[in-house]
């Protein structure tokens, strides 16, 4: 009877903190690699940075799949009805990282061809600043994602 | 259109040396006939007063056999926001039609407003996965109006970094064409060796990707302490991770399967579209603007130009693995003989003063200030100046109309000439060698689209 002894084999907790605890580890991100950003986020999924460490190691090629979507690089006047498409077909509940200076706030590009910040498009969570960001960056800002989402701040 | 029956189709298979004759005469005629039937099309609906951008459709296919498939450009296998309308008859590929702009940036435009200093931060973003080469070529267009003389040292930097840049390049390109066809491992290994060479990179240039560090009058910073030992290294682990990539790929019966006989292009057709790079030397032409008209004194170096024989996925595959070697062979060369002195040029006017100058003088504390918010003038005149990239033959053309700003800047990107092979390489071709066809071109669409 070697369960009996030890610490009690009970757990209680609320179901919105399950919820979130469940939600927190296993966010599938959606491929929407645009620019340079991309190559970073590329670089963050392989071997080296080993985003799998954090559960999200899976990039979906369909946004119906995905719950979070990193917008990784400049987002151009003619993308951008296809990024909100993209935004709109991904289910509930879903979150947006806007990786770089460029999707954050159009970076060096202020000119007619961009969209100068892509939360003019969708609502942003979490904006990651560097042109590119690197990885450990982008692993940041995915890590304060987390936080916020246990934490309640972004739960949904 | 040229028609090929159904009994034509060609599965690759492993043992496939040479490509079937109606693969290479079907892909030429159709081709044309794409053309000349796309512009008749076009003109008859402009005159309807509507035109037609996107697609024409091609009457000749009966309506039940054929459909077309929208690819991209949210699409994992497109190596960004390239879309493709594709017209299918059964599982072959008819006609293919890139359609681009989804990354515009208005790059050169940008490059109006910023003086020739600052142009670097602005086209090391083209290209990114070579942004050192972008800074290059902008650079030496720029020295080119300016008449100045580069030291010995500042070219064996460039040459060294840039070099570096082609293999890091090389790595990415043959990982997502690895990844592309479904060799999950080779895009794990290809990222591994890249980020030796990015880290390198952060070492020197402070950034791992557009460093902005090849400048006008020489580089930005002279190379960090124990360059050699990391370079030494970059060398030794990517010389033996090149022998994991040949076990894993050079002779895996479903990786040739794959790529033999795949997408081929023609010398001829690689000449008329302006295709350069390894999808041209895949077809067998030994043209390396290194060899040809040599820059930054690279013709000092000894070094091969690898190419193909059939111009298939396969071949280019091939000459890039043999272009990682050929790169790190002039890596060696330039870290052993690299000589002493200044790292950028001593012409004030371009340059400015020395940290202890700025010190001691007044005069020289105004001139760097003037230096980098003015920025310094360029004499009238127009040029061009290509390097050999990546990806094939990259173009910087320069007008100057003697302020500190360029008139005009435009950039000749290989990416954008070689996108136009698609249609020539896909025609005719099986739905499901789409993927091996364009990572085998590897555009990057910040060069496409600029």
């Amino acid at each position: 009877m070697a369960h009996l002894t030890g610490p009690p084999q009970l757990l209680t907790t609320t179901m919105g903190k399950a919820i979130r605890w469940a939600q927190q580890q296993s966010m599938w991100p959606a491929t929407f690699g645009l620019a340079c950003c991309a190559i970073e986020m590329m670089a963050t999924g392989t071997a080296h940075n080993d985003l799998a460490r954090f559960g999200m190691e899976v990039f979906r090629a369909s946004p119906r799949q995905a719950d979070l979507m990193v917008v990784a690089g400049r987002v151009s006047q003619k993308m951008a009805p296809v990024l909100r498409q993209v935004y709109d077909q991904m289910a509930d509940p879903k979150w947006v990282i806007s990786m770089g200076a460029c999707a954050s706030t159009g970076g060096m590009f202020n000119n007619y061809a961009l969209v100068q910040g892509v939360d003019q498009i969708v609502p942003v969570d979490v904006y990651v600043p560097g042109c590119p960001p690197g990885p450990q960056s982008l692993m940041h800002g995915i890590l304060t994602l987390q936080d916020k989402l246990v934490s309640g701040e972004l739960s949904r | 259109m040229a028609k090929t029956t159904t009994t034509d189709i060609w599965i690759s298979g492993t043992e496939a040396p040479e490509p079937a004759d109606w693969m290479v005469a079907g892909t030429d005629e159709g081709a044309q006939e794409m053309v000349r039937h796309e512009t008749e099309e076009r003109d008859r609906e402009q005159r309807g007063s509507r035109v037609m951008d996107d697609w024409v459709v091609d009457d000749t296919i009966d309506d039940d056999e054929r459909m077309i498939v929208n690819m991209g450009p949210q699409h994992p296998s497109t190596h960004g926001v390239l879309r493709l309308n594709i017209e299918l008859e059964g599982e072959i590929v008819r006609r293919v039609k890139p359609i681009i702009g989804y990354l515009h940036t208005g790059m050169e435009k940008t490059a109006e407003t910023l003086t020739f200093l600052q142009g670097g931060t602005n086209v090391t973003r083209m290209d990114y996965l070579a942004p050192l080469h972008n800074e290059l070529c902008y650079s030496l267009a720029v020295e080119k109006l300016l008449g100045v003389e580069i030291p010995p040292r500042a070219q064996a930097i460039r040459v060294l970094l840039t070099e570096l840049n082609r293999v890091s390049s090389h790595l990415v390109a043959t990982a997502t064409n690895g990844m592309d066809i479904g060799a999950l491992s080779m895009m794990m290994y290809g990222f591994r060796e890249r980020e030796l060479i990015l880290e390198f990179f952060e070492k020197t240039t402070g950034l791992r990707m557009n460093h902005n560090f090849i400048r006008p009058g020489g580089v930005a910073a002279d190379l960090p302490d124990g360059w050699r030992e990391d370079v030494d290294q970059i060398i030794v682990r990517i010389t033996a991770a090149l022998g994991d990539y040949e076990d894993l790929l050079k002779e895996n019966p479903i990786w040739k399967g794959r790529t033999r006989g795949v997408g081929i292009i023609t010398a001829e057709e690689c000449l008329a579209y302006g295709i350069t790079g390894p999808t041209l030397r895949a077809t067998g032409m030994d043209w390396d603007l290194r060899k040809t008209q040599p820059y930054s004194g690279i013709e000092a170096y000894d070094f091969e130009v690898v190419t193909g024989s059939r111009g298939d996925v396969y071949d280019r595959y091939r000459v890039r693995i043999g272009e990682i070697t050929q790169s790190l062979r002039i890596v060696e060369q330039v870290m052993h003989s690299m000589p002493k002195g200044d790292y950028k040029t001593g012409d004030r006017k371009v340059s400015p003063p020395p940290r202890q100058r700025i010190n001691e003088s007044m005069e020289a504390l105004i001139h760097h200030f003037k230096i980098y918010t003015e920025g310094f003038q360029v004499p009238v005149g127009e040029t061009y100046q290509a390097i050999e990239g990546p990806r094939g033959e990259l173009g910087c053309y320069l007008v100057s109309d003697g302020s500190g700003t360029p008139q005009r800047m435009h950039t000749r990107a290989p990416s954008f000439s070689n996108l136009a092979a698609l249609p020539i390489m896909m025609a005719d071709s099986l739905v499901a060698d789409t993927v091996a066809c364009i990572a085998s071109l590897d555009p990057v669409m910040g060069d496409v689209d600029r």
